[in-house]
C-alpha cells in the first residue's frame, strides 16, 4: 500500500512538472515580460539592468528551475494588471470558487445518486421517465445557457433569488471569506451551484441508474433475495454499495472539472471567484495569473486523482489486496 | 434411508399442477406446464433435464423469486401443508431463507464481493432469528465449521475473494442453512466446481440433509451427481415432468423414451466399447412446443396419439412394470406405458 502511494505520488510530481513547463512556456511565447513593465522612455541600460535582475539572461533551464522552485513556494510573481502578488489575488478569490464548486459537487452527488437509485428501482414509473428526460436536458444544454435560463426564470420573472454576486460574506480566521453563513450569501449560492452542478448531476444520475440496473441483475443480489433479506437492505446496502465503486471515480474526477469549468458559471453570475479573475487575466494578457491558474488546476486534478485511487481501496476490499501486494 | 417415502407422511414441499408463464412481445410462453411432485422430510429429489427444460424456473417458483414478466399462472405450492404460492411479498420474504433455503450455481458470483463473509452470515441470521449480534456471530462460526471450513473463527472476517471456489460454495451452503430451513433448493450447486470439489460438496449436502432431516430439491444436468445424491429423480422435458421415481430405478430402468436416451448418453468406464446414444434433434423452444407429447417429434416410437393427446404421469401398466422390473412410485408420462404393446 505504501509503495503504491509513493509510486502514485512520484507520478503526480512528474505530471506537475509537465504542467509547470507549459505554464513557464507561456511567458516565453507571449513576449518579453520586461516590455510590459517598463515605459517607452526607459533607458536601454535600465531595461538591461532589470532584465539581469529578473534573471532573464540566465539559461532557459535555470529559469525554469527557478520558476518551479518559486511555484513550489506558492510564489507566482506579480500580476501585470493589479501590481499585486498573484498568490494573494488567487487566495482572495479561492474561497468563492471553492464554496461554489463544493456546493455544486455536493448537489450533483446527492441529487444525482438519489435520482439514479430511484430511476433504477422504479424503472417504469412516471417520475423515473421525467428524470430521464430532465437528464437529457442537463447533458445536452451548455452551462451558460442553463445559467441564463435560471436567471431569467428565478431572478427576473419570479424574483426569488439574486441574479449575480455572492451576497454578504463573513471573514473567517482572517483570510477565508464565506457566504455560507449569511442569508443573502446562501440565496446567492443557489442558482450558480445548480448551474455548475447540473451537468455532473445528470451524469451521475445516468451512471448510477445504469450501474444499479446492472448490479440488480447479479447473482449475489438474487442470492440476497433468496436469503430473505429485507428489500431495503438489499437495495441500499448490497446493491448501492456495489454501484458506488465506479461512481466514486467519476464523481471525484468531475470535481476537478467543476472547479476548472467554474469559469463559465462565474462569468454568467458575476461570481467573484478565481475563474472570473482568470478570464480578466486572459483579456489583459496577464501571464502570471494565467500561469498560476493553470498550475493550480493541474494540481487540483492530480491531487483528486490520487485521492480517488486511494478511496477505491477503502470501498473495494479486492483492490485493497491488490494494492497491498 | 428414506423410510418415510413420498406420500406417507405430510410432505415438506408439495407442488401441484404448477404453471409458470412468461409474458413476452411474441405472446405468452409456458416455461412450466403442469408440474407436480412432492418431497418428504430428509429426502433428496433430483431434477434433471436439458437447459431450458424448466428445472431452475421450478425452483424459482417455489421460493417465490419468479421475476416479471414471469408469473405463476396456475397450480399450487404447499410448504408443510400451507399454500405459499399466493402469499403477499413480505410474508414470502419471511419464508425465504428461514424455511426455504437456496444454493446457487456459481459460488464465485453468489456472494457480495464488498461484504465480509461473516457480515453476510450475520445479517442473514439476524434477519431470521431473534439472536443478539454477538450470538449471531458465534452461530456464524459454528455454521462455517459445520460446512467444513477450517479455522472458521479466523476465516469469518475474510472477504469472498479470499476463498477458493469450493470454499465459497461451502459459505453459500452455510448461508442457506442460517435459519435451519425445512427445505433447500440447490440449483446446480456443483456445475461451476472442479470434479474433486464437486464430490465434497455433494457429500456435504447429503450429510446435512441426513443429519437435519432437510428436504432437498437438487437441480442439475449431471446424472452422476443425481445417482450419488438423490433418493428420487424427476426427468423434465419442455416444462413437464417426463418421468419420476426412485433414483436407481429411473437410472437403470427408464421407461420414457427421452429418459432412456438421457440415461444412454451417460458414459461409463465399464462399457467403453459401446457407443453413446444420442437423442436426435433438440428440445423445442418455448413458443414451438408441439401439441400432444412435447417429445413426439424426436421420439422414434411415437404413435398417432402422441401427436394429439398429452400424456400425464402415470404408473406404468403392471405387465410393463414386471417386464422392466419397475418399482412402486415410478411414474412416467408416456402413452406407450399405459398398455403392453
Amino acid at each position: 500500500m505504501l509503495a503504491f502511494v509513493i509510486r502514485r505520488f512520484l507520478q503526480s510530481v512528474v505530471v506537475m512538472l509537465a504542467v509547470g513547463l507549459i505554464a513557464f512556456a507561456m511567458f516565453r511565447f507571449v513576449g518579453d515580460p520586461v516590455n510590459q513593465m517598463v515605459g517607452v522612455d526607459t533607458p536601454q541600460a535600465e531595461v538591461e539592468r532589470l532584465r539581469a535582475a529578473l534573471g532573464l539572461n540566465d539559461p532557459m533551464l535555470v529559469q525554469f528551475g527557478r520558476f518551479i522552485l518559486n511555484a513550489a513556494q506558492l510564489d507566482f510573481g506579480i500580476s501585470y494588471q493589479f501590481r499585486q502578488p498573484v498568490t494573494r489575488l488567487l487566495a482572495e478569490r479561492a474561497p468563492a470558487t471553492l464554496e461554489l464548486a463544493f456546493t455544486a459537487a455536493g448537489f450533483a452527488l446527492v441529487v444525482g445518486v438519489l435520482m439514479g437509485v430511484y430511476s433504477a428501482l422504479r424503472r417504469d414509473s412516471v417520475l423515473a421517465r421525467v428524470f430521464q428526460a430532465v437528464s437529457l436536458v442537463g447533458v445536452s444544454l451548455p452551462t451558460f445557457l442553463i445559467g441564463i435560463l435560471l436567471i431569467y426564470l428565478f431572478a427576473v420573472q419570479l424574483g426569488w433569488l439574486p441574479s449575480n454576486g455572492r451576497g454578504e460574506t463573513v471573514t473567517l480566521g482572517g483570510w477565508w471569506t464565506t457566504g455560507l453563513l449569511t442569508r443573502s450569501g446562501l440565496r446567492a449560492l443557489i442558482l450558480p451551484a445548480i448551474t455548475l452542478g447540473l451537468f455532473q448531476m445528470t451524469l451521475i444520475m445516468r451512471l448510477v441508474r445504469a450501474e444499479m440496473l446492472e448490479v440488480m441483475r447479479t447473482d449475489y443480489i438474487k442470492f440476497a433475495r433468496a436469503r430473505g433479506l429485507r428489500t431495503r437492505v438489499i437495495h441500499f446496502g448490497h446493491a448501492l454499495k456495489n454501484t458506488l465503486v465506479p461512481v466514486i471515480t467519476i464523481a471525484g474526477l468531475q470535481l476537478g472539472s467543476i472547479i476548472a469549468f467554474a469559469i463559465i458559471t462565474e462569468t454568467v453570475f458575476n461570481w467573484p471567484g478565481m475563474g472570473l479573475l482568470f478570464l480578466k487575466a486572459v483579456h489583459n494578457v496577464d501571464i502570471p495569473i494565467m500561469a498560476a491558474y493553470l498550475m493550480l488546476i493541474g494540481f487540483l486534478f492530480v491531487t483528486i486523482n490520487l485521492i480517488v485511487d486511494l478511496a477505491y481501496g477503502l470501498v473495494d476490499p479486492r483492490l485493497r489486496i491488490a494494492l497491498r501486494s | 434411508m428414506n423410510l418415510q417415502g413420498p406420500g406417507m407422511a405430510e410432505p415438506v414441499i408439495s407442488v401441484r399442477d404448477l404453471v409458470v408463464e412468461f409474458v413476452t412481445r411474441r405472446g405468452v410462453l409456458r416455461a412450466i406446464d403442469g408440474v407436480s411432485f412432492e418431497i418428504a422430510k430428509g429426502e433428496v429429489l433430483g431434477v434433471v433435464g436439458e437447459s431450458g427444460a424448466g428445472k431452475s424456473v421450478t425452483g424459482a417458483a417455489i421460493i417465490g423469486l419468479i421475476e416479471p414478466p414471469g408469473r405463476i399462472a396456475g397450480g399450487e405450492i404447499r410448504l408443510e401443508g400451507a399454500r405459499i404460492d399466493n402469499l403477499p411479498a413480505e410474508a414470502m420474504r419471511r419464508i425465504r431463507g428461514r424455511r426455504i433455503g437456496m444454493i446457487f450455481q456459481d459460488p464465485l458470483t453468489s456472494l457480495n464481493p464488498l461484504y465480509r463473509v461473516g457480515d453476510q452470515l450475520v445479517e442473514t441470521i439476524l434477519t431470521h432469528t431473534g439472536l443478539s449480534p454477538r450470538a449471531a456471530r458465534a452461530r456464524a462460526i459454528d455454521l462455517l465449521a459445520e460446512v467444513g471450513i477450517p479455522a472458521p473463527e479466523r476465516r469469518i472476517d475474510g472477504y469472498p475473494h479470499e476463498f477458493s471456489g469450493g470454499m465459497r460454495q461451502r459459505v453459500v451452503i452455510a448461508l442457506a442453512l442460517c435459519a435451519e430451513p425445512d427445505f433447500i433448493i440447490a440449483d446446480e450447486p456443483t456445475t461451476a466446481l472442479d470434479v474433486s470439489v464437486q464430490a465434497q460438496i455433494i457429500a456435504l449436502i447429503r450429510r446435512l440433509c441426513r443429519e437435519r432431516g432437510t428436504a432437498v430439491m437438487l437441480v442439475t444436468h449431471d446424472m452422476g451427481v443425481i445417482a450419488e445424491t438423490a433418493d428420487r429423480v424427476a426427468v423434465m422435458y419442455a416444462g413437464r415432468i417426463a418421468e419420476i421415481g426412485p433414483v436407481r430405478d429411473v437410472v437403470k430402468h427408464p421407461l420414457h423414451p427421452y429418459a432412456k436416451g438421457l440415461m444412454g448418453a451417460i458414459p461409463t468406464l465399464a462399457s467403453e466399447a459401446e457407443e453413446l446414444v444420442q437423442i436426435p434433434g433438440a428440445m423445442p423452444r418455448l413458443d414451438r412446443i408441439p401439441p400432444g407429447c412435447a417429445f413426439n417429434p424426436r421420439c422414434a416410437l411415437a404413435i398417432a396419439r402422441c401427436r394429439t393427446e398429452r400424456p400425464e404421469p402415470i404408473a406404468p401398466h403392471p405387465a410393463i412394470a414386471r417386464r422392466e422390473h419397475v418399482e412402486p412410485g415410478h411414474r412416467v408420462a408416456c402413452h406407450l406405458a399405459e398398455a403392453p404393446q
